[in-house]
């Protein structure tokens, strides 16, 4: 795979979509499914143009469920694969995100999301998915969330998503907007040897698979990749640590459950980014995604009049970072979460921090567009007053 | 910190967002500026509305909303309906003379130029009418010079079409001189 077709060097001035193919590609993606849907659909048009340039393949499948089923097995072939979809994409698949989790397969799923419930507006972002990523399948379990703000983003944090998914062998949501997706400023795309790249740790062959372990490791088992001549047993019903079925043992259960739980946990510190700028401040404004650029917009134009207003900004979502909002919450006299729903995040975020500060929450004005700076400001007074 | 917000607008056909794209694209690459371009158009491939927001700014941009622009370049009359109230007060309106029939009182600054009967009876192309409002807006305003916008214009139409497109912006950037 040649370099120069895999990292496109330089400054461009293009859309949040376009950013995000490239990042897939730069990461080493070389297999992508999906089904076209509005405002996702960039990037499946770009990567069904430049996945085969680079050597690599793109799938368009009959619907979504097929797309995310194709991607996980297309990991399991050793491929770095990903999907992308909007939210009633993210709907179909959830089934299927959970045998993800199960099976600990690494998997990249782009949502460029949209205003729903339903249907709805195809063209207009919303934050509405940011709770179905993290607790639409059934069963308990972890995934990783990142919250881009902007196309520059949709490609670093493209590359940050692989390589966690790489790394922790899970699921990895990158959380974009119809808003973003569409969105066209300048991005810059630095040298091949600037991009860090993780790969996954591969097993190796053993006589049995009783000899190896190639699950639920808090610290990430190896993964038996298919066509390397390991042979590995691989099923979404409860498995010990072989990956051999197990229906009858509590402890197994147990441990089936909780290991890629605690996976996700005990590495958290690593996983979890926020941007914190909230020395002195007596307000935080806490957000995630596009959202995060009014809050800053806000704060400037609230520390002009003197105002003491900060900014705490999520750009991992899931696993939730609960200790950094604590952080936060000790130092302020009052939270104001900020996002594009009617307060998804909110409860979260008050259940962390309310033993310490007042938090209140403010939708947009006009539900799909994000807040105006100086409605922000408006209602800052307002708190204060 | 200088940032100039602009709204161009128009009836889905004209061109007014590939206008907002090449511009963008003339300050980020060869103006060595920031931008920002979004859109927002209605699902008829043609005649319903379509718009976009680009904002042109030294340094980078916090807030992507366009909500009051200093400058409102309006192809048609449902660009006007749409947005001439939000522009700011002392905000710049460039309009093709030949699709506004009705302007409101209160926007002082207004450029009328004849775009589409420009592009139709001196270059025999009308779709080139929003590389005409592009020249004015250059002229009018200065927000991106004129060589990047030129570049960017190359680079943005289709091969063999550079030179049109390049005399419909000289056309309209020549019109507005004495206005």
């Amino acid at each position: 795979m040649q370099n120069n077709k895999r990292v496109l060097k330089g400054t461009h001035f293009e859309m949040g979509n376009w950013a995000c193919t490239e990042g897939a590609i730069a990461a080493g993606c070389n297999f992508a499914a999906g089904y076209p849907i509005t405002p996702a659909s960039e990037v499946a048009n770009r990567l069904a143009d430049r996945l085969p340039q680079v050597g690599g393949t793109f799938l368009q499948t009959e619907d979504e469920i097929s797309a995310i089923c194709s991607a996980i097995g297309a990991s399991w072939a050793g491929c770095k694969a990903m999907t992308v979809t909007s939210g009633p994409g993210i709907s179909l698949m959830q089934e299927n995100i959970g045998f993800g989790v199960s099976t600990e397969t690494p998997l990249v799923i782009v949502d460029v999301q949209r205003f729903g419930p339903s249907t709805g507006v195809p063209s207009v972002g919303l934050a509405g998915d940011i709770v179905q990523v993290a607790r639409g399948s059934h069963g308990d379990y972890q995934i990783i969330a990142l919250c881009p703000e902007s196309p520059q983003e949709m490609f670093d944090l493209t590359i940050r998503a692989f390589n966690l998914a790489e790394t922790y062998r899970v699921p990895v949501f990158l959380m974009a907007d119809g808003f973003i997706g569409h969105m066209r400023e300048q991005i810059v795309i630095p040298e091949a040897d600037q991009i860090e790249i993780k790969q996954r740790k591969i097993a190796e062959p053993a006589e049995s698979v009783l000899d190896r372990q190639d699950f639920l490791d808090v610290n990430v088992a190896p993964m038996p990749v298919f066509g390397r001549g390991l042979k590995a047993h691989v099923t979404s019903s409860c498995h010990d640590e072989h990956g051999m079925r197990n229906l009858s043992d509590p402890a197994v259960m147990h441990r089936y459950a909780i290991r890629p739980i605690e996976k996700i946990c005990t590495h958290r510190d690593d996983i979890i980014q926020v941007q914190a700028d909230c020395a002195d401040a007596q307000i935080a404004l806490v957000t995630y995604g596009t959202v995060s650029r009014s809050a800053r917009a806000a704060a400037r134009l609230a520390r002009k009049e003197g105002l003491k207003i900060g900014t705490l900004r999520l750009l991992t979502c899931w696993p939730f970072p609960d200790k950094e909002i604590r952080q936060v919450a000790e130092q302020v006299d009052d939270m104001l979460v900020l996002e594009n729903n009617m307060g998804q995040l909110y409860p979260y975020i008050k259940a962390e921090a309310a033993h310490a500060c007042h938090v209140s929450f403010l939708g947009p004005q006009t539900l799909g567009q994000i807040h105006d700076p100086e409605f922000i400001f408006s209602h800052i007074k307002e708190l204060i007053a | 910190m200088s940032q100039t917000d602009l709204t161009i607008a128009g009836v889905g056909g004209q061109g007014s967002i590939l206008a907002g794209v090449i511009l963008g694209s003339a300050a980020v690459t060869y103006d060595d500026k920031y931008a920002t371009q979004t859109q927002a158009y209605s699902s008829e491939l043609r005649g319903g509305f379509a718009a976009t927001w680009v904002i042109i700014s030294d340094e980078p941009i916090e807030f992507p909303r366009v909500t009051h622009p200093d400058v409102l370049v309006a192809q048609a009359q449902d660009s006007i309906n749409r947005f001439g109230e939000m522009l700011k007060p002392g905000g710049i309106l460039i309009c093709d003379s030949d699709m506004v029939q009705e302007v409101p009182q209160t926007i002082e600054r207004q450029f009328r130029v004849a775009a589409t009967s420009i592009a139709r009876n001196r270059l025999q192309a009308p779709v080139t009418a929003n590389m005409v409002m592009l020249g004015a807006l250059c002229n009018v305003t200065q927000v991106v010079s004129r060589t990047a916008l030129e570049k960017a214009i190359a680079k943005a139409v289709p091969k063999g079409k550079e030179q049109i497109n390049l005399e419909a912006f000289n056309l309209g950037f020549e019109q507005v001189k004495n206005m």
